[in-house]
């Protein structure tokens, strides 16, 4: 789907595929987990809302790429997750609210990605990050009980602390230089032209999560540099930090937490930047995410929001090593 | 020649590294959520036969290896070279004992082989998955063996020595498995 040619020439699907990936018995997992799901959040009163995955606007990360379409001279972007939108709710004033649906990203398939994924996502308005991350927490663990498989309570941890337990470097004061020499020890390759938030990414996802502990962790304190939606704060140590959480289970990052951003003027800013930097490395151009900023100086409540990736989830219930076991059909399949 | 980018990564792709021609045994991608995405590679390198790792930042782009399969039948080992030839246009290569490698001792006269050629020129031999060669030396069977019984070392007339049944006898024509050097039957 790519805005270029209006009508593109049909592809053949190859009549070979036709099969599901997933087993039956494992789309009927998914099934009950979706009901466990809603079941939990309606006993906490929080409601379930449903936004467009086609809009006008989409996430700037530079690292994400969005599907988009054009129709009636107008670019729609595939939603690489339902944040807007759902920002968009909270400033309203709706309460808290979860969605549970499809997000897509321009990517490559892997064990663990496929370009259409659902996500579960949910914001508590009034809440603290940490609060967030226990009730994330007690859901996991809730489903995991219900699917038969016990998990013990996620550990905390630092980003820094996971960082100097393995490669000795505090990655809020550590210079590019010093990432880089860590790298080239480590690591078979050519990082030269990686900048320093590149080879955070680098060294976190080559020698720093495959250390995390199996049976799950809670990471925090991201470096500032990876904010992106969330807030920035000062951590025990005195470091500006992102504050952000991710709980990782069996090397598998399965939900990404942010105490919001809800200063609209530095959240446009963000932006500005990341569309700046798109420039820059000839990445595709995406509008300003405008009404989402309308939406922050109407005054956005102070919250705590979170994505949980439940197609990762299922593959952790259900024991699963590769993603395609738990989709109906893949993307190569579809 | 092309390049391939990472998103085109394969396995079996064929890809210039260092200035040796590799071929891509495993493509793994590692994506944080919200941050630079790698793809960790495992290649083999057809020079040496040796594996290696190496982590690209996806997008990167990497130099196409002109690598190339081909059926050739071999024809003979003028004590240096081996020789082959291609069936259809009768043109002739000639590869080294670098090339041919472990499949020296399966080469049989008019025997169709993969040859793999680098910018044209032999860089690996394959032989057939099943060659059949006669047996030159080997101690005589003992009376009342079975198939299911002992085995004993047999020379074959490439030089080859692979192990059979006590029933089988010098001059006998046997069928080997060439991946792994095992005895199949009697052909």
């Amino acid at each position: 789907m790519t805005g270029s040619r209006p009508f593109p020439a049909p592809s053949q699907s190859d009549p070979m595929t036709w099969q599901p990936s997933a087993t039956l018995p494992t789309i009927a997992a998914r099934a009950k987990l979706n009901r466990l799901l809603r079941d939990f959040f309606a006993r906490r009163d929080v409601m379930e809302v449903e936004t467009p995955l086609l809009c006008a606007s989409t996430a700037t990360d530079p690292h994400l790429s969005s599907w988009h379409s054009c129709a009636n001279g107008k670019t729609y972007y595939l939603q690489t997750s339902p944040e807007f939108c759902m920002k968009r709710l909270l400033a309203a004033g709706c309460g808290p609210i979860y969605q549970l649906g499809k997000a897509f990203r321009h990517e490559e398939h892997s064990r663990q990605h496929n370009p259409e994924f659902t996500l579960l996502e949910w914001y508590r308005p009034d809440w603290s990050l940490t609060r967030l991350m226990d009730e994330v927490e007690a859901l996991v663990l809730n489903a995991a009980s219900a699917f038969g498989l016990t998990l013990e309570p996620f550990p905390r941890l630092t980003y820094q602390q996971a960082f100097e337990d393995t490669v000795g470097l505090n990655p809020h004061r550590c210079s590019a230089q010093d990432l880089l020499q860590v790298a080239n020890a480590q690591i078979s390759g050519d990082f030269s032209t990686l900048d320093r938030d590149g080879l955070l990414d680098l060294v976190a996802s080559h020698l720093v999560e495959p250390k995390l502990p199996r049976e799950g962790v809670i990471l925090t304190e991201f470096p500032a540099s990876k904010a992106s939606l969330a807030k920035t704060g000062l951590s025990s140590k005195g470091d500006t930090v992102a504050l952000r959480a991710e709980l990782y289970i069996r090397g598998l990052e399965i939900a990404n937490a942010y105490q919001e951003l809800v200063d609209a003027a530095e959240q446009a800013q963000r932006f500005q930047q990341d569309l700046h930097y798109r420039e820059n490395h000839q990445l595709a151009c995406v509008p300003n995410p405008g009404q989402l900023i309308a939406a922050l100086q109407n005054g956005f409540p102070e919250c705590a929001g979170v994505a949980l990736g439940l197609d990762r989830l299922l593959m952790v219930l259900l024991g699963c090593d590769n993603i395609e076991e738990v989709l109906s059909f893949t993307t190569t399949r579809a | 020649m092309a390049n391939y980018s990472t998103n085109e990564f394969r396995l079996g792709l064929k890809v210039m590294l260092d200035g040796d021609p590799c071929s891509i045994v495993e493509n793994e991608v590692v994506k944080p959520g919200k941050g630079q995405a790698f793809n960790r590679v495992k290649l083999r390198n057809l020079k040496t036969g040796k594996s290696w790792e190496r982590t690209f930042k996806s997008g990167e782009s990497v130099e196409a290896a002109d690598i190339m399969d081909v059926d050739l039948q071999y024809l003979y080992n003028d004590g240096e070279f081996w020789h082959f030839m291609d069936q259809q246009s009768f043109e002739q290569q000639a590869a080294d004992a670098t090339a041919v490698g472990e499949a020296a001792k399966w080469l049989k006269e008019e025997d169709v082989c993969t040859v793999t050629l680098w910018n044209g020129s032999p860089l690996a031999v394959t032989a057939p998955n099943f060659v059949e060669l006669e047996i030159i030396e080997t101690d005589p069977g003992l009376k009342g063996d079975t198939a299911n019984g002992g085995s004993k070392p047999a020379t074959l007339s490439t030089g080859a020595v692979v192990r059979v049944p006590l029933f089988v006898n010098q001059g006998d024509v046997i069928k080997v498995d060439t991946r792994t050097g095992e005895y199949v039957s009697r052909a």
